[in-house]
């Protein structure tokens, strides 16, 4: 029962498909038109293209046809039903008789941990309650697609935790496609096996957290994996980005990325002697604290960020605005195909 | 520092005020409160309080039973010319009651353009109380439906979305949801509607005329009292501002904070 879906709305235009008990991940940041896929998915916007559950097409049907779970980045419990009519709110609107209804919701209840919450308003519970509420309302009906907007971007970091943890089964349990969208790397990477970077309305990115994190196609997938990234020529592992040339021992050729945590940069004062082959001479533009680290970012003919540690930036007196020398060994870089 | 309040705009504001709080307080000091028990359990008065809470009641109904979905078909279905509608619906707002009355007698009247088809069917709506309750809908009925349309336009479109996600249909999602949710605001406007339909005299008076225990409600009982017993007119206008000061009380939370 796979999803299949083209969506051409808005800004939005991508294809993607998602397995029967895959979960996807779609992280973009904000803007990028991650709710408008999830309301085309749901049907709440028009599609623009076909979308197809398990080889039957569904972009036609209304929201309330569709089989669909979704949860909504603020739940949108109903304020005026207990948590146990929310629950029982879908499979009363399937036909269900109401004993029946309310059975199965208290079951729901009890499988998310709730089941001592029934008679409770959502306005009596916290938000990580809630959250579990709103996932028990959106698989107590049944559904043959889950969606979740932001499932924890509501949460304190805390009840965070606890919930990821919780939803993470949840989704190993459900047996058709799921996605959920999300501008949290971590939730995005800790809750699905595959994810989409979604940037402008298009999909620029399609991995495993893994090789997303490893090997970054855009600015925005190398900022998420702390890496700093090039795009260039290569010729047997040398790589021309602009009038700065990298050497990497990848023996590549061809239109490549080059990609390197900060922590693989080292600064000087003056130009470093040795074994380095990658230097290039910049201008400090600014310094943070990172961790225990401190981060600095480096403009020059290759914008670079170096982490040092804090000993070594009070000896070399770096403040933003010096001259300073960035240097990269070769073994360090990770070179790969655009 | 305290800023002093400039007296050109403090004189008029306070004649202002004056000018609406005088009649009402004149209106208490002048009633006779002496024998004011015998003057209200009169038959005629009661029979014409009776007559004017029952046909208010009526008419609010039918404001509710068609003036919510029609708030609703406002604020939800982005049709073409629903400002023209809404224009529509808010006329009667703006329109001299007395010219409704004569609009209402011209469709509903026996010669009338609606009347004229009802008439071999048996009913007859102008003189009547049927027709009496016609003429308060048909000028509560805007206050209703812009007080519900209000209610619905604030309340959060997005329950009615997750409650389609979860099966139900546009019209389970209104009922379900919609309607609970919506529920202070229908409730506000159906007061508001039953005290304007209470006090509803031009439209009355033009098509239901003014006929004892038929027609003639507390405000047509006031106006005619004035000519015949002044003292039993002013004691129907304390009641009526007795009636108003507890609606106003009622809604206290929703308007007068």
């Amino acid at each position: 029962m796979s999803l299949v879906a083209e969506l051409r709305v808005r800004l939005v235009d991508v294809r993607f498909e998602v397995a029967a008990g895959e979960t996807v991940a779609i992280l973009g940041p904000n803007g990028a038109g991650k709710s408008t896929v999830l309301r085309a998915l749901a049907g709440l916007l028009p599609s623009g293209g076909p979308v197809s559950l398990a080889g039957e097409r569904i972009d036609h049907l209304p929201p309330e046809r569709r089989a669909t779970g979704v949860v909504f980045q603020d739940y949108l419990l109903f304020p005026h039903l207990s948590a146990l009519e929310n629950v029982a709110f879908g499979p009363r609107c399937a036909g269900v008789a109401r004993a029946q209804a309310r059975a199965v919701a208290a079951e729901w209840l009890e499988r998310v941990g709730l089941g001592e919450y029934a008679k409770a308003k959502p306005g009596q519970l916290s938000g990580g309650q809630a959250q579990r509420v709103a996932l028990a309302r959106a698989l107590a009906t049944g559904p043959r697609l889950l969606l979740m907007d932001e499932p924890l971007a509501a949460l304190d970091a805390r009840s965070r935790l606890e919930i990821r943890a919780q939803l993470r089964r949840h989704l190993s349990e459900f047996a058709g496609p799921s996605v959920l969208v999300t501008h949290d790397p971590l939730d995005a990477m800790t809750l699905a096996g595959r994810v989409l970077l979604l940037e402008d309305g298009r999909i620029t990115q399609d991995g495993s957290p893994a090789e997303i994190t490893s090997r970054p196609r855009t600015e925005y997938a190398a900022t998420l994996a702390g890496l700093n990234l090039y795009r260039g020529d290569a010729e047997r592992g040398v790589v021309r980005s602009g009038d700065a040339v990298l050497v990497t021992d990848s023996g590549l050729g061809g239109d490549v990325f080059v990609a390197f945590p900060p922590s693989a940069v080292a600064l000087y004062r003056s130009r470093p002697d040795g074994s380095p082959r990658n230097v290039w001479p910049g201008r400090v533009a600014g310094v943070d604290q990172h961790g225990d680290r401190v981060r600095v970012t480096v403009e020059g003919v290759l914008p670079v960020t170096a982490d040092v540690t804090p000993a070594a930036l009070a000896a070399l007196e770096l403040a933003p605005g010096s001259e300073v020398w960035a240097a990269v060994k070769a073994a360090e870089t990770h070179a790969y195909p655009a | 520092m305290k800023r002093r309040v400039p007296a050109a705009l403090l004189g008029p504001a306070l004649i202002g005020l004056a000018l609406l709080v005088l009649p009402l307080a004149g209106l208490v000091i002048r009633a006779p409160w002496r024998g004011i028990g015998t003057r209200l359990a009169d038959p005629a008065v009661l029979e014409a309080l009776r007559l004017s809470i029952v046909t208010a009641t009526c008419a609010t109904v039918l404001a509710i039973f068609f003036g919510v979905p029609l708030a609703w078909l406002l604020a939800r279905v982005a049709f073409r010319g629903r400002r023209f509608v809404r224009a529509l619906v808010t006329l009667p707002l703006v329109l001299p009651p007395v010219v409704g009355g004569v609009a209402l007698l011209l469709v509903f009247g026996r010669r009338g353009l609606v009347g004229e088809w009802l008439e071999p069917l048996g009913i007859t709506l102008p003189f009547t109380t049927a027709g009496v309750v016609l003429a308060e809908t048909f000028v509560a009925m805007p206050f209703l439906v812009i007080a519900v349309e209000g209610a619905l336009r604030g309340a959060d479109e997005r329950y009615e979305e997750a409650a389609a996600t979860l099966g139900a249909s546009r019209l389970t999602a209104f009922r379900r949801v919609t309607l609970p949710l919506a529920m202070p605001g229908i409730a506000a406007g159906a007061v508001l509607c039953w005290a304007r339909a209470l006090g509803e005299f031009g439209a009355t008076i033009t098509f239901a005329g003014n006929f004892p225990g038929r027609t003639q409600t507390m405000p047509l009982a006031v106006y005619l009292a004035l000519e015949t017993d002044p003292a039993a007119a002013i004691t129907l206008s304390l009641v009526l501002l007795a009636v108003s000061i507890t609606i106003l009380a009622l809604l206290r939370d929703r308007w007068v904070s």
